[in-house]
C-alpha cells in the first residue's frame, strides 16, 4: 500500500516536471509568432525602441500597418492567384493519380509495371535536379512560362508519383475486386465502375492526399518563382518575397504583411486540425 | 472483356496522369543529363556540345565545394537536433497528460507556413528582438545581430530549421509511441525493467520504424534547404551561409552557367540519393516487430 503511494507521488512529480518543461519549450516555439503579432500593430519608431513591449508605445497601437500591407502586397490578387493554382492543381492531381493508380492495380501488364517502377524511383529526385532543364524546355523551346496553367500543370506532374504511390497502396489493400465484378455484371462500363463505385470508396486516401498536396502547392516558392514573373500572376509566397524586398526597413508593415499571409492557413488549421494532422501522419508513415 | 477495352482504358485512366509525370519529371531529368554536356547560357539558341568540360568546371568551382561542405555540416546538426528534440518532446507528450493534442497541434504550426515567411519572421527576431534583448540585459551573445556574423548566421539557420522541422517529426514519433503495445510495456515492467533499461531494450527497437521515416525526411529536406536559406540569410554575410541548393540556383540563373549548374545539381542528387539509401538500409535492419 505504502509503496504505491510513494510510486504515485513520484509519478506525479515527474509529470509536473515534464509539464513544466513542455510549457517552456512550447513558449519558446511560439515566441516568434508573438513578436510578429505585437509588432504588426506598432509604428516603426516604437518597434526600434523596444520590440517586445506592447504598452508604453509613443504612437499607440493601430491597424494602419495592415491597411498599408494589404494594398502594397496586392494581397487580394495574390491570394486569388494562390487559391486558383492550389485548388486546380490539387483537383487535377487527385483525379489523375487516382485513375492512374487504379489502372496500374487492375491491369498487370508491362506498361503498368514500368510506370510504377519509374514513379517510385523518381520520388528520390529533388526538384533542384530538374529545375534547370525544366526552365530550359518550358521557357526556351516551348515558351509557355508566365501562365497560371503552366504552373498548375507542373504542380500536377511533380506530385503525381507520390500521389499514385499512395493511391496504389490504398486500392491494393482496401478495394475488393468483387465489387467491380458485380458492377460489370450489372452492365456498368469501366468509367462508370470507377467513378460510381471505386472513387467514392477512396475517400480516406483522397482527403489525405488533398491536404498534403494543397499545403505543398500553397506554400511552394521555388517552382512558382521560376514559372511566374508577371506581377499580376504572383502567388502569395512570391508577392511576400517582392514585398519584403521593397519594404524590408518598414518593420511594422512587414510584420502585418507576414501575419496576413499566415492568418488564412491558421484559420483553416483551426477548422480542420484533426484531418490535417491525421493526413500528414498517414502521408509520412506510408 | 478486359483485354478488348485495354487500349481505350489506358487512354482514359492512365494517360492524363502519365503524360503530366513524363512531361514534367522524366523528360526534364533526361534532358538535364544532356544539358550537363553543353555550354548553354540560358538565352542563346545555340548549344555547343562540350563533353565533360562542365564537370571539370564543377571540380574547379571552389565555392560549390565550400557550400557542399557547409551543407553537410548543416545537415548533421539539423538531423541530430531535430530528431533528438522531437523524440524527447513526443515522449513527454505521450505520458498521458492533459493538453496533449493542443501541444502537438501547436508544435506543428511552423510546418503549415512556407519557408519564405518563416525566414522573414526569424530575420526580424534575430536582427531586432535579440539585439534589443542584448541591449537591455547586456548579454554579449545578443549584442550584435546573429545574421551579420558567419558562424552565428549558420547557427541561426540551424535553429530556424530545427524549429521548422521538429513539429512534423513530433507528429510521427507521437504516432509511434501511441502504437507501442501496452502488453509489451507491462510485460517489461513485470520482468523488472525500468526507466532507462526499458527505453533502451524495448522502446527504442520498437520505435525504429518511426526513426527510419524521420531520419529519411529530415535528411532529404535538410539537404535541399532553399526557402529558409534565401529569406533568412540569402547567403550573407559574404556568401558564407550559401547552401548547395542555393549555389546551384545562383550558378544557373544568376551566373548563367546552366551546364555547370546542372552538373552540380546532378552531383548533389546522387549524393543525397546515396546517403538516404544507406540510411534507410541501416535503420531498416534495426527494425523489429513486437
Amino acid at each position: 500500500m505504502q509503496q504505491t503511494t510513494v510510486g504515485g507521488t513520484k509519478k506525479k512529480m515527474a509529470d509536473a516536471l515534464a509539464m513544466a518543461g513542455l510549457i517552456i519549450i512550447f513558449a519558446a516555439y511560439m515566441f516568434p509568432f508573438l513578436m510578429v503579432v505585437i509588432n504588426s500593430l506598432k509604428q516603426k519608431r516604437d518597434i526600434i525602441k523596444s520590440p517586445f513591449s506592447w504598452l508604453f508605445t509613443i504612437k499607440g497601437l493601430s491597424f494602419d500597418n495592415f491597411v498599408k500591407a494589404f494594398t502594397q502586397m496586392e494581397f487580394l490578387n495574390a491570394f486569388k492567384n494562390s487559391l486558383i493554382v492550389t485548388v486546380s492543381a490539387t483537383a487535377l492531381v487527385t483525379l489523375f493519380a487516382a485513375m492512374l493508380a487504379y489502372y496500374i492495380v487492375r491491369h498487370k501488364n508491362w506498361i503498368s509495371n514500368l510506370t510504377f517502377a519509374l514513379m517510385v524511383a523518381s520520388m528520390i529526385i529533388p526538384f533542384q535536379a530538374i529545375m534547370i532543364p525544366l526552365v530550359s524546355i518550358y521557357g526556351g523551346t516551348l515558351n509557355i512560362l508566365n501562365h497560371r496553367i503552366t504552373l498548375i500543370f507542373m504542380h500536377t506532374g511533380f506530385s503525381m508519383a507520390m500521389s499514385v504511390f499512395m493511391f496504389h497502396g490504398f486500392i491494393n489493400g482496401n478495394i475488393p475486386i468483387a465489387l467491380e465484378e458485380a458492377a460489370y455484371i450489372d452492365g456498368c462500363t469501366h468509367s462508370q465502375t470507377f467513378f460510381k463505385i471505386v472513387f467514392p470508396l477512396l475517400k480516406p486516401i483522397i482527403s489525405t492526399m488533398v491536404i498534403l498536396n494543397a499545403l505543398a502547392f500553397w506554400n511552394d516558392f521555388l517552382l512558382p518563382s521560376l514559372v511566374l514573373t508577371d506581377k499580376e500572376l504572383l502567388t502569395l509566397p512570391l508577392s511576400t518575397y517582392s514585398f519584403y524586398g521593397t519594404y524590408s526597413a518598414d518593420y511594422g508593415t512587414i510584420m502585418a504583411g507576414l501575419l496576413l499571409c499566415v492568418i488564412p492557413i491558421l484559420i483553416l488549421y483551426m477548422v480542420l486540425q484533426k484531418q490535417i494532422i491525421n493526413g500528414v501522419v498517414a502521408g509520412a508513415v506510408k | 472483356m478486359k483485354s478488348k477495352n485495354n487500349g481505350k482504358d489506358f487512354c482514359i485512366f492512365a494517360l492524363p496522369g502519365l503524360f503530366c509525370f513524363i512531361a514534367v519529371v522524366i523528360i526534364p531529368f533526361v534532358y538535364g543529363v544532356y544539358l550537363t554536356m553543353t555550354d548553354w547560357n540560358g538565352v542563346s539558341a545555340v548549344k555547343n556540345f562540350v563533353g565533360l568540360k562542365n564537370f571539370a568546371g564543377v571540380v574547379k568551382d571552389a565555392q560549390f565545394w565550400t557550400s557542399l561542405l557547409l551543407t553537410f555540416k548543416y545537415v548533421i546538426f539539423v538531423v541530430v537536433i531535430v530528431n533528438v528534440m522531437a523524440f524527447g518532446i513526443a515522449y513527454l507528450l505521450t505520458r498521458g497528460m492533459k493538453g496533449q493534442n493542443f501541444f502537438r497541434a501547436g508544435f506543428f504550426t511552423p510546418n503549415l507556413i512556407g519557408g519564405i515567411v518563416l525566414g522573414y519572421i526569424w530575420q526580424f527576431v534575430f536582427s531586432r528582438v535579440f539585439v534589443s534583448i542584448g541591449e537591455t540585459t547586456g548579454w554579449k551573445a545578443f549584442e550584435v545581430s546573429w545574421l551579420s556574423d558567419p558562424s552565428k548566421a549558420f547557427a541561426a539557420l540551424v535553429l530556424v530549421s530545427v524549429w521548422q522541422l521538429s513539429g512534423y517529426m513530433i507528429l510521427i514519433y507521437v504516432a509511434g509511441f501511441m502504437g507501442l503495445s501496452e502488453d509489451v510495456m507491462e510485460a517489461a515492467s513485470i520482468d523488472g525493467a525500468s526507466g532507462w533499461r526499458k527505453m533502451r531494450s524495448i522502446v527504442m527497437p520498437l520505435m525504429m520504424s518511426s526513426v527510419t521515416i524521420c531520419l529519411f525526411l529530415t535528411l532529404s529536406r535538410a539537404f535541399m534547404v532553399y526557402d529558409v536559406n534565401l529569406s533568412l540569410t540569402a547567403g550573407a554575410p559574404y556568401g558564407t551561409t550559401e547552401m548547395a541548393a542555393m549555389h546551384v540556383y545562383e550558378k544557373a540563373f544568376t551566373s548563367r552557367q546552366f551546364g555547370v549548374g546542372q552538373a552540380e545539381a546532378l552531383i548533389l542528387f546522387i549524393i543525397v540519393a546515396c546517403i538516404s539509401g544507406i540510411q534507410v538500409y541501416l535503420t531498416k535492419k534495426k527494425e523489429v516487430e513486437a
